[in-house]
């Protein structure tokens, strides 16, 4: 299995470091030819503005959706959900939400970096807390009804599931912690 | 400082300030002026912009002290974007610091661009929540910024002169030390912290993990999507633009120009296409004909 992290910008590095701890083939996607490889898909936490505009200038917007819609399994965090959502709110104009996900999120939802935060995370059937580390997150504002919500925090989801689509408000990727990523790899 | 609410989440932490830096990995923070120009740089694709008075081409010509800019100009940029915002102090003027702190700026630059407050001091960087980027000239300047606080490490460069020569010395030197200590055996890093004037912790920890415990951009002389490319073969994990690209004679298409060299750093086809057609660059400067050294303020 080949897992593609979306290399335009962002923390794809930490994405490619957690995955490769985990002993899977990690390849950087920043091409359709690269995309075209892969049989599952990260996209990182970064700025959604800005990778929505290199998803452009790499002409890689509609390779993307087309596999999106083909039900590649994707794992998108913090920006990586905005770009997956099916509606943004407080967005930049234009910018691309493939509808991956029946979702609204509100970017930076939760504020700007004074506001970032980490907090321990309870994930429904798992024994410990998963380390959340929140960054200028989105708020999943509302989730249709075939969203599994798989943790909360305070009453709002931070870590949904539909099909093979999973989002994180959180960057998984900055904990020293892999499960979210094992979990991810190991589905189906 | 870092804090924790009553909900068990933790602002302010080390982990928390590091990670915004990740985020702006592979991207392109500008120097912005006005709202109109933090609108030009959104729209091209930037991270993240630095609000500021003047770009360091214009703190050279103008001369006299440079300071932190009027909170009101940076509030207006804040309004103005949806991307992060982040304002420079003067090099141990930590008031400056609080008051772009209460003005909730995403990150702090405590800058060689502008006047030093303090000859002795940096900012004790630990004391606040807000992140901090510090420059370096060589390894030990990022070490003994890490060690005051710093979040994320920029090499100096010389800022406003258009030319790459400085940012080139500055990344070779600490990639270069960096490499060396990989290879030292253990009795050696001590020697290699009194050499580098660093505290022995940090200097361990860059020995194991060949890496800064931060993440390190390069900052001073970049104007051109080559240029961008450089640094960050050379090893930039991301890049600052200043005078660059609005003292350019076309702004818009410079800016996407240099985001999208970033991204594709590695392709020269992609890097030709993107060179294409932007016009004139901002008018460069010999190093040696230079009155001021920015990069020398610091220690």
């Amino acid at each position: 299995m080949k897992v593609g992290v979306l290399a335009l910008q962002g923390a794809f590095g930490l994405h490619e470091r957690v995955l490769n701890r985990l002993d899977v083939a990690a390849v950087q996607v920043r091409t359709s030819e690269e995309l075209a490889e892969v049989d599952r898909m990260v996209i990182p936490g970064g700025e959604s503005t800005a990778i929505s505009k290199l998803l452009d200038a790499n002409d890689l917007a509609d390779p993307l959706a087309e596999r999106l819609a083909d039900g590649l399994p994707v794992l998108g965090t913090c920006a990586g959900l905005i770009l997956l959502a099916s509606e943004v709110v407080d967005g930049y104009p234009g910018q691309h939400c493939f509808g991956a996900i029946d979702a609204t999120v509100r970017r930076n939802g939760y504020g700007r970096q004074s506001e970032s935060f980490h907090a321990p995370i309870e994930i429904e059937g798992w024994e410990l807390p998963f380390p959340g580390v929140f960054i200028r997150a989105p708020v999943i504002a509302s989730a249709g009804p075939e969203v599994e919500v798989l943790a909360e925090l305070d009453g709002v989801p931070v870590l949904c599931r539909q099909g093979s689509v999973v989002v994180s408000s959180f960057h998984p990727e900055l904990a020293e912690d892999d499960r979210i990523h094992r979990w991810f790899v190991e589905q189906e | 400082m870092a804090a924790e609410s009553m909900t068990g989440r933790e602002t302010g932490t080390p982990l928390v300030k590091r990670g915004l830096a990740e985020m702006l990995k592979g991207g392109v923070i500008m120097d912005v002026v006005t709202p109109e120009q933090a609108k030009v740089a959104e729209d091209a694709g930037a991270v993240a912009v630095m609000a500021l008075e003047r770009v360091p081409a214009d703190i050279r010509r103008d001369g006299g002290v440079a300071r932190m800019s009027d909170p009101e100009m940076i509030t207006g940029i804040q309004q103005a974007v949806t991307i992060p915002v982040m304002a420079k102090a003067r090099i141990g003027h930590f008031v400056e610091a609080q008051i772009l702190e209460a003005l909730d700026v995403d990150y702090i630059d405590e800058s060689e661009v502008l006047t030093p407050a303090d000859e002795a001091h940096h900012i004790d960087k630990w004391a606040f929540t807000v992140p901090f980027v510090c420059g370096a000239t060589n390894l030990g300047e990022a070490l003994r910024r890490i060690s005051e606080g710093a979040c994320m490490i920029r090499s100096k460069g010389e800022a406003g002169t258009g030319n790459i020569v400085e940012a080139v010395r500055h990344l070779r030197s600490i990639i270069g030390d960096i490499r060396k200590i990989t290879q030292a055996d253990s009795a050696e890093l001590f020697d290699w912290a009194k050499q580098l004037r660093a505290p022995l912790p940090l200097v361990r920890e860059v020995a194991e993990t060949g890496w800064l415990p931060v993440p390190m951009f390069c900052a001073g002389g970049i104007s051109t999507p080559a240029d961008a490319g450089l640094v960050m073969q050379l090893g930039a994990e991301a890049v600052f633009v200043g005078s660059g690209i609005f003292k350019s004679a076309d702004p818009a298409p410079r800016a996407k120009a240099i985001v999208e060299a970033a991204t594709n750093f590695r392709d020269p086809h992609i890097l030709a296409k993107v060179s294409r057609g932007l016009g004139e660059p901002m008018p460069g400067l010999e190093i040696d004909g230079l009155e001021t050294r920015l990069a020398d303020r610091g220690w």
